[in-house]
């Protein structure tokens, strides 16, 4: 037996063993196994859950926004012909194609799948959905020559940007949904251009969303630090009061909320009334609060206060108050204290709650939608029309795309200034 | 200012937070230039509410703080130029330490210079010249605690108040730290109020000790005086192990009293805080001033006693005895070579001198 302590605790090779001779590394392993397995098990249905009904639904989304499989698919004889076909030159493509494309539309015409190439191509340059249902209708009487035939079937046939569109977006994916959604088209020859200011859309959404949710964290800011200020410092009994006050909007309905809203900001409503009541304004200048961007602000500021309120009170509640008081005894002024003691240890409060805000109100839907009127509508809503009224999903998934990257370049930004780990939710 | 001139008075002090219960009563203070004196007592004595009071942070219900012959009671905190260590440190955790020294030195308009050399200066009387760049999270207890003191200091008080700043140490740096503390204070000379549960802490550092209970002071003298000549029952039991032998006045005669101790047995004490004849007192007695099998006739008391209990601490043997009724009679043997070897069972003599054992007031 070796009596050597020091030695017979190490192998041969210097690993450490424990007193079987198995090394200890392997030992220690064994022995948090089943704790990591039980602690696995725990995990395994949320794990599941969120992966089934938000991140394969979210990828498939992001995947829909390049996704452009239904020309290729459908026109399959067409489409590798027109490979060899030089757009940029003047001449139509050859008989081949064209005999290709009647092909096409005859099997089309059997599947019932003529609509949706219309549909996708008309999102390019309006008239394709027309052109592939009028030749779909006369697909079965084709006859060769089949370029005369078509051409004579829709005269677009012989458009020659008709056919250097059907080769741009033949390909498995496109890019053409991301220049719609940032407001910018194709010539027929394939240059990008941007649209003209009438025609533009979506740029202004994004930086009307961007600076009213800004302006909403804002307000959400300044209504919310003093009360989680005074919620923090009242006795138990009175803050627990005033917490009820501030939750009270988080257990009503949000359409109560905003339809109360409604009742107190439109024309004939509560404020409006009053204003002229007091003869602050005539009854003639009644003023629009509501259906614009100033309804949406409003709204959506008491909405979105709790979710201020609440990482700001509970990191308030951990700064104890003898900070302040050692403050004042080193001689500083009651304001030099709060603004140099105070406010810098409210910072992950107020970096939680302002990064909730306005995460949240970026994507907001519901309010918006009911007050927001004209002006006051967001990228979300958008979205939303794209998704259930026009059916174009290729651009909602592309405007939803860049929503979603914008909001993580504001994290990384975030991140880089004050630094996530800061953050602190309660 | 002569060295007599009070620093501090507290002249007829009341406070009440509720309008109902007074936590300082009629409290008169003074407390000298250049002194350290504890605030010692249990929790809810009143001690700290009297240091808020001094700060600032708490108004006085009634009476007057005079500082340096001034009223204060109207002064903000912030203006009073007291430096203040507290019990959790409460060192500013978004500052560096150097951040944290600076920023008394800042809200005064101190220039860059000269905060700098006072910063160092500060640092190294603390023996943490190295650290000026650490967040206080990254310091240990009794860093953080040095850093408190430095940061009290470094703008050159005129007197400190510490609030139990010791309370969070383990007991090894917490005596380390108060022959830090006790240190600083005599090499600086400013003049520190200290306040404390702990009494061996406020006997250690303290030129003069004042000791609360039920927010009145119960009394206030230097920590031999308070050790050896404690006033009254209260004094006697918060400081140093105390023996109570609960009884009632016999006879007084000039400097001693015969006492009639209620588990029978007639002791001869004498006779501090007593209203009398017929009286009932507490008699105390320090343990290390008994002696076991005393010679017959040295000593006016001498008691039979029987040995309950033994217990080894290394320099003395404590040792619980059953005398005159009282179950919970301890006596210290210390440890030399000759001391009395005992067994438990053991029926012995123990004696005491008159003088060594006070009667004082009848407490409970």
């Amino acid at each position: 037996m070796n009596t050597d302590l020091a030695q017979s605790n190490v192998n041969e090779s210097g690993e450490m063993i424990t007193a079987d001779g198995v090394p200890l590394r392997i030992s220690l392993l064994r022995a948090k196994k089943r704790a990591r397995n039980r602690a696995l098990l725990l995990v395994a249905p949320l794990f599941l859950f969120i992966l089934v009904t938000f991140f394969i639904p979210i990828i498939s989304m992001l995947f829909r926004s390049v996704e452009n499989q239904v020309v290729g698919d459908v026109l399959h004889r067409t489409v590798p012909l027109l490979q060899q076909w030089d757009e940029h030159g003047s001449d139509l493509p050859n008989e081949e194609i064209y005999a290709a494309l009647a092909e096409d539309f005859k099997e089309a015409f059997e599947n019932k799948s003529a609509g949706s190439v219309g549909r996708r191509l008309n999102y390019e340059q309006s008239g394709f959905s027309g052109l592939f249902r009028s030749t779909n209708r006369k697909a079965r009487k084709l006859e060769p020559p089949f370029k005369e035939a078509l051409i004579k079937v829709d005269k677009d046939w012989g458009d020659i940007d008709v056919w250097r569109v059907l080769k741009r977006e033949s390909g498995s994916y496109t890019l053409s949904y991301y220049l719609a959604a940032l407001d910018s088209s194709y010539t027929p020859t394939g240059e990008v251009y941007k649209n003209d200011a009438s025609n533009s859309i979506y740029l202004p959404l994004f930086w009307r969303t961007l600076w009213m949710s800004l302006l909403i964290t804002v307000l959400c800011l300044i209504l919310a630090y003093p009360i989680s200020y005074l919620l923090s410092t009242l006795p138990i009994k009175t803050s627990n009061l005033l917490m009820i006050l501030v939750l009270l909007p988080f257990w009503t309905s949000l359409l109560v909320r905003t339809s109360a809203w409604i009742a107190l900001l439109q024309k004939e409503g509560v404020i409006n009334d009053l204003l002229v009541a007091i003869r602050f304004i005539g009854d003639d200048q009644r003023l629009t609060m509501i259906h614009n961007a100033t309804g949406t602000i409003v709204a959506m500021t008491h909405v979105l206060l709790p979710f201020m309120v609440l990482p700001l009170y509970s990191v308030m509640k951990t700064i104890p108050p003898s900070y302040m008081r050692a403050a004042r005894s080193l001689g500083a002024t009651p304001f030099t204290a709060f603004v140099r003691i105070y406010m810098p240890n409210t910072v992950p409060g107020i970096g939680a709650g302002a990064i909730l805000v306005f995460i949240i109100s970026i994507g907001y839907y519901i309010t918006p939608a009911l007050v927001g009127g004209q002006s006051g509508t967001l990228i979300s809503n958008f979205i939303a029309y794209h998704l259930s009224s026009s059916l174009n999903w290729g651009l909602a998934a592309a405007l939803g795309t860049i929503l979603l990257g914008a909001v993580m370049v504001l994290y990384i930004v975030y991140d880089k200034i004050v630094g996530i780990d800061n953050m602190k939710m309660g | 200012m002569s060295s007599t001139e009070p620093l501090v008075r507290f002249e007829n002090i009341q406070k009440s937070y509720d309008g109902q219960i007074l936590v300082v009563k009629n409290l008169n203070l003074d407390v000298d230039t250049g002194e350290f004196l504890t605030m010692l007592g249990p929790s809810g004595s009143g001690k700290t509410t009297c240091l808020m009071m001094l700060a600032g942070f708490e108004p006085a219900t009634h009476g007057e703080i005079f500082l340096k012959d001034q009223p204060i009671n109207r002064v903000p905190p912030h203006k009073r130029g007291i430096g203040m260590v507290f019990q959790n440190y409460a060192l500013f955790p978004h500052m560096t330490v150097a951040e944290n020294l600076s920023f008394p030195l800042e809200v005064r308009n101190m220039d860059k210079a000269e905060r700098e050399t006072r910063i160092n200066r500060a640092l190294d009387m603390v023996q943490l010249g190295k650290f000026g760049d650490r967040r206080p999270a990254q310091l240990s207890g009794g860093q953080a605690q040095r850093v408190a003191v430095a940061r009290a200091l470094v703008f050159d008080p005129d007197l400190v108040l510490m609030d139990e700043p010791l309370g969070a140490l383990d007991k090894n740096l917490r005596e380390q730290m108060q022959y830090e503390i006790k240190h600083i204070h005599e090499t600086l000379g400013v003049t520190v109020v200290y306040v404390t549960h702990d009494q061996s802490e406020a006997l250690t550092m303290s030129n003069r000790i004042a000791v609360f209970n039920d927010g009145v002071i119960q009394q206030l003298a230097p920590p031999s005086a308070l050790y050896e000549k404690p006033d009254n029952a209260f004094v006697a039991n918060f400081i140093g192990e105390n023996n109570r032998l609960l009884g009632r006045v016999a006879s007084v005669d000039g400097n001693s009293c015969r006492v009639d101790v209620d588990g029978g047995g007639s002791v001869i004490a004498n006779p501090i805080n007593i209203d009398g004849e017929g009286s009932r007192t507490t008699l105390s007695l320090r343990p290390e001033r008994v002696s076991v099998r005393p010679d017959p006739d040295s000593q006016p008391n001498i008691f039979d006693a029987k040995v309950e209990e033994l217990i080894y601490l290394g320099d003395h043997i404590r040792t619980r005895v059953g005398v005159c009724g009282h179950n919970d009679f301890v006596i210290k043997i210390p440890n030399s070579s000759d001391h009395a070897s005992l067994q438990v069972g053991d029926a012995i003599k123990v004696g005491w001198n008159v003088e060594d054992c006070r009667a004082l007031d009848a407490s409970d």
